[in-house]
C-alpha cells in the first residue's frame, strides 16, 4: 500500500538512474540521514556516543571497502586489519612530522599509503586464486604487525610501537567533544558510501562483478583481470585505511599495533558476509550487529544470570560471550547464507505486495 | 657449518610439528572442501581436555601413575574430540551442504569462537602443563665430525618421531582399510562417491573424528613444549603458510611444506633476522609461501585447478 512504484514514470535518462529509483526509499533514506546528523547529536549520551555510535560508523566504513574487494570483485582478505593500521600509521605519520598538517588531508593521505600496500599485496591476487589468495593476504596482516612493532621510524621511535595523537582540529573547530567526533566520522562515512555506491554501479563497479562471477569468462569478453583487481584492492584499501586512521585517530586516540590484529581482520570479513556480500547496505548491518551484539552481551549476561542466583566471573562472561557469538554467527550462516542484506530485500517485497499479495 | 646444521635440524623438527597441524585442515579440506579454521580452536579444546583430565583422573581414582593417567586423559580427550566432530557434522555443516567457500570458511570461524569459549568455560582459562614424560635433556650427535658436536633436543626428536608415525599410520588408514578407500573417493568427486552408495554424512563424521584425533595428537605434543593457554590456537595461523604451500588437498604436500616452512622460518630467523630487527619468523613463513604460489598456484602437490568457461 505504501512502498509502490506504480506511477513513477521516469521521463529522463538522469531520473532513471538515480541511486534510489523509488520515491518511498529517497524519502526513507532522507530521513534517516536528518535522524543521525540534527536528532541523534540532540538526544544521544556521552557513553552512547563514546562506546556504540562511533566505532560503529568506523567499523562501518571498513566494512564498506572490505565489500569493495570480497563481495564485489570476490578476491577474499584477511589483510583488512593490516590496511587499517597502513591508514593509522601512515595519518599518523603525516600528522606529525608535517608541522601544521590539518587532519582531513592526513587522513586521506594515510588512506593513500593504505592504497599503495593494498596494491602491493594485492599483486598476487593476479595469480593466486581463492582461498589459497585468502591464506596469502595473512602475509599482509602479520608483516604490517611486525612492521610497526619492530621499525622504530614508522612509530616516531616509541617504544613497543604504542602513539598517540592530540589536539585534533577540522577547519579550526576542535575534535574533542563525543559529537563533534561523531559528526566528523558521519560526515566522512557519507561521502565514502555515497562515492563507493557509485563507483559498484558504474563501469568499473560492473567490471568487478565479472571478475567475481568468473574471472576467465571476464577476461574473454574484454575485461584486464589485472586493472580490475588491482582497482578493486586500491580502491578498497583506501577506504579500509581511511577507516583505519580514524579508528586511530577519533575513536581510540592512542594506540600499539596489536589494536589492528588479525583478530580484528577476521571480524571485518565476517561483517561483510553476516551483512551480505556485495550490498553497500549489508555492511552496514553487520557492522551495527559485530559491534553492538558485543556490547549487549557483557551487559546482559551477568544481569540475567544475577536473576537465578549466580554471579558470574569476568572471565566467565568473556567466554559466554565468545560462545554466543560464534553460535550466533553460525546460526546466522545456516538460516540465511545470503546474508542480512537478503533478509532486508525479502522484506522489501513482501512490502511491495502488502496487504494485497496475489 | 655445525651452527647451520643444528639450525636445519631444528627447522626439520619444528616443520615435522607445523605439518601436524596442517594435517588436520588438508583431510578436511580434502574430504568434505571446507576451510576449517576452527583447527586451531580444536587443537585447543583438545589440549585443554587432555590437561585437565591428566590432572583430575589421580584425583578421582586415587592412582598416582604418570602412564596411567596420561593413558585415559588421551583415551577421554579423544571421546570428546569425537563427539564435538560429530556435533559439528551434524549441527552445522549438513545444514550447509553446497554453500560458497567463504560462507563455510566463516561457519567454521564461527565454531572456532564458540569452541574456545566452551573450552575455557568447561576446562578453565589459565595456564596448564601437560606432562607426558618427554625427556628434556638435550643430545649430542655427529662429534666425530664436528667440534663439540650438534646439539639435538630430545623432546623434538620425539615429538618428530610422533608426527611421522601418525603420518604413516594414517596413510595406511586411506590407502589400505575401506573406510580410507571411500574417503578417497569422497575427495575426488561427491556426487560419483555418493551415487555408488558411499554415504557422504557418516565419511565427513570419520573425516572430522580424525581431524579430531591429530588435533589432539598436536595438542598433545605443541602443549607439553608450551604450556596449554590460549596462545595455542595461534599454532594454527602458523601452519596456515604450511597448508597452501603444500597445496590444500595434499597429504604428502603438507608434510614436505611443513618442513621447508620450518627450515626457511629458522633459517631465516638466524641469518636474515639480525640485519631487519629480528622477530621476521612469522610473516616470512607466509611470503615464502606465497613466492611458492606464484609459481605453482595450487601449491606443491595440490590439484592443478582448471578454469572452464
Amino acid at each position: 500500500m505504501l512502498y509502490r512504484e506504480n506511477g513513477q514514470f521516469k521521463t529522463t535518462y538522469r531520473a532513471d538512474q538515480q541511486i534510489f529509483p523509488i520515491l518511498q526509499d529517497r524519502i526513507v533514506v532522507g530521513l534517516f540521514l536528518l535522524f543521525a546528523f540534527v536528532a541523534v547529536p540532540m538526544l544521544a549520551s556521552d557513553y552512547l556516543f563514546r562506546a556504540i555510535l562511533i566505532p560503529f560508523l568506523i567499523i562501518s566504513l571498513a566494512a564498506l571497502g572490505v565489500n569493495i574487494l570480497v563481495g564485489y570483485c570476490g578476491q577474499i582478505s584477511l589483510g583488512s586489519g593490516a590496511f587499517m593500521a597502513v591508514g593509522a600509521y601512515g595519518a599518523y605519520n603525516f600528522f606529525v612530522r608535517i608541522p601544521g598538517m590539518p587532519l582531513i588531508p592526513a587522513l586521506i593521505l594515510g588512506g593513500l599509503c593504505a592504497t599503495a600496500f593494498g596494491i602491493l599485496f594485492g599483486l598476487p591476487s593476479l595469480r593466486v586464486k581463492g582461498l589459497y589468495l585468502a591464506v596469502a593476504t595473512l602475509a599482509a596482516q602479520f608483516f604490517s604487525d611486525w612492521m610497526f612493532l619492530r621499525i622504530k621510524w614508522l612509530t616516531n621511535d616509541s617504544p613497543s610501537g604504542s602513539i598517540s595523537v592530540t589536539q585534533l582540529q577540522v577547519f579550526g573547530m576542535p575534535i574533542e567533544s563525543a559529537v563533534s567526533k561523531y559528526l566528523l566520522c558521519l560526515g566522512i562515512l557519507v561521502v565514502i558510501a555515497l562515492l563507493a555506491k557509485n563507483l559498484v554501479r558504474g563501469a568499473i563497479g560492473r567490471e568487478w562483478m565479472a571478475i567475481r562471477d568468473m574471472d576467465v569468462a571476464a577476461a574473454v569478453i574484454g575485461i584486464r583481470p589485472m586493472y580490475a583487481k588491482l582497482s578493486a584492492f586500491a580502491v578498497s584499501s583506501f577506504i579500509i585505511g581511511v577507516a583505519g586512521a580514524l579508528w586511530g585517530f577519533v575513536h581510540l586516540g592512542a594506540w600499539e599495533p596489536a589494536a589492528f590484529s588479525v583478530d580484528f581482520s577476521f571480524r571485518l570479513l565476517f561483517m561483510v558476509i553476516i551483512g551480505g556480500l556485495g550490498s553497500i547496505l549489508g555492511g552496514f548491518l553487520g557492522a551495527a550487529f559485530v559491534t553492538i551484539l558485543p556490547i549487549v552481551l557483557s551487559r546482559a549476561l551477568p544481569a540475567i544470570t544475577s536473576l537465578f542466583g549466580y554471579e558470574m566471573s569476568t572471565a566467565g562472561v568473556s567466554h559466554a560471550e565468545l560462545m554466543i557469538f560464534g553460535g550466533l554467527i553460525v546460526w546466522f550462516l545456516i538460516v540465511e547464507p545470503h546474508g542480512l542484506a537478503k533478509l532486508w530485500s525479502v522484506a522489501k517485497q513482501k512490502l511491495r505486495l502488502w496487504p494485497f499479495p496475489h | 657449518m655445525a651452527f647451520f646444521l643444528e639450525t636445519l635440524f631444528g627447522g626439520l623438527m619444528a616443520g615435522m610439528l607445523y605439518s601436524l597441524v596442517a594435517l588436520g585442515f588438508v583431510l578436511i579440506f580434502k574430504a568434505s572442501g571446507v576451510f576449517n579454521f576452527a583447527q586451531g580452536a580444536m587443537v585447543l579444546f583438545a589440549a585443554l581436555a587432555m590437561a585437565r583430565f591428566s590432572e583430575w583422573i589421580p584425583q578421582w581414582t586415587g592412582i598416582n601413575n604418570l602412564l596411567f593417567a596420561n593413558i585415559s586423559a588421551f583415551v577421554i580427550a579423544g571421546i570428546i574430540m569425537f563427539a564435538v566432530a560429530w556435533l559439528i557434522q551434524r549441527l552445522v555443516l549438513s545444514h550447509l551442504v553446497n554453500q560458497e567457500g567463504a560462507t563455510l570458511l566463516m561457519a567454521t570461524l564461527g565454531i572456532a569462537y564458540f569452541l574456545e569459549g566452551l573450552g575455557q568455560t568447561l576446562f578453565g582459562s589459565s595456564i596448564y602443563k601437560i606432562d607426558i614424560g618427554m625427556p628434556k635433556e638435550p643430545i649430542f650427535i655427529l662429534d666425530k665430525m664436528f667440534q663439540g658436536g650438534i646439539l639435538i633436543n630430545k623432546e623434538d626428536l620425539i615429538a618428530a618421531a610422533i608426527a611421522a608415525g601418525l603420518v604413516a599410520l594414517l596413510s595406511v588408514f586411506f590407502q589400505k582399510t575401506s573406510t580410507g578407500r571411500a574417503l578417497r573417493a569422497v575427495a575426488d568427486d561427491h556426487q560419483a562417491a555418493q551415487s555408488i552408495g558411499i554415504p557422504l554424512g557418516r565419511i565427513w563424521v570419520i573425516v572430522w573424528c580424525v581431524a579430531g584425533v591429530v588435533a589432539l595428537v598436536a595438542g598433545m605434543i605443541w602443549g607439553s613444549k608450551l604450556g596449554v593457554q590460549f596462545s595455542l590456537t595461534t599454532v594454527a595461523l602458523r601452519a596456515l603458510p604450511v597448508v597452501i604451500l603444500g597445496g590444500l588437498t595434499s597429504v604428502p604436500g603438507a608434510i614436505i611444506g611443513g618442513l621447508i616452512i620450518g627450515v626457511g622460518e629458522k633459517l631465516s630467523e638466524v641469518y636474515l633476522g639480525p640485519f631487519v630487527g629480528g622477530g621476521i619468523e612469522i610473516w616470512f613463513a607466509y611470503v615464502l609461501a606465497l613466492g611458492f604460489l606464484l609459481f605453482r598456484p595450487q601449491g606443491l602437490f595440490g590439484e592443478k585447478i582448471i578454469d572452464r568457461v
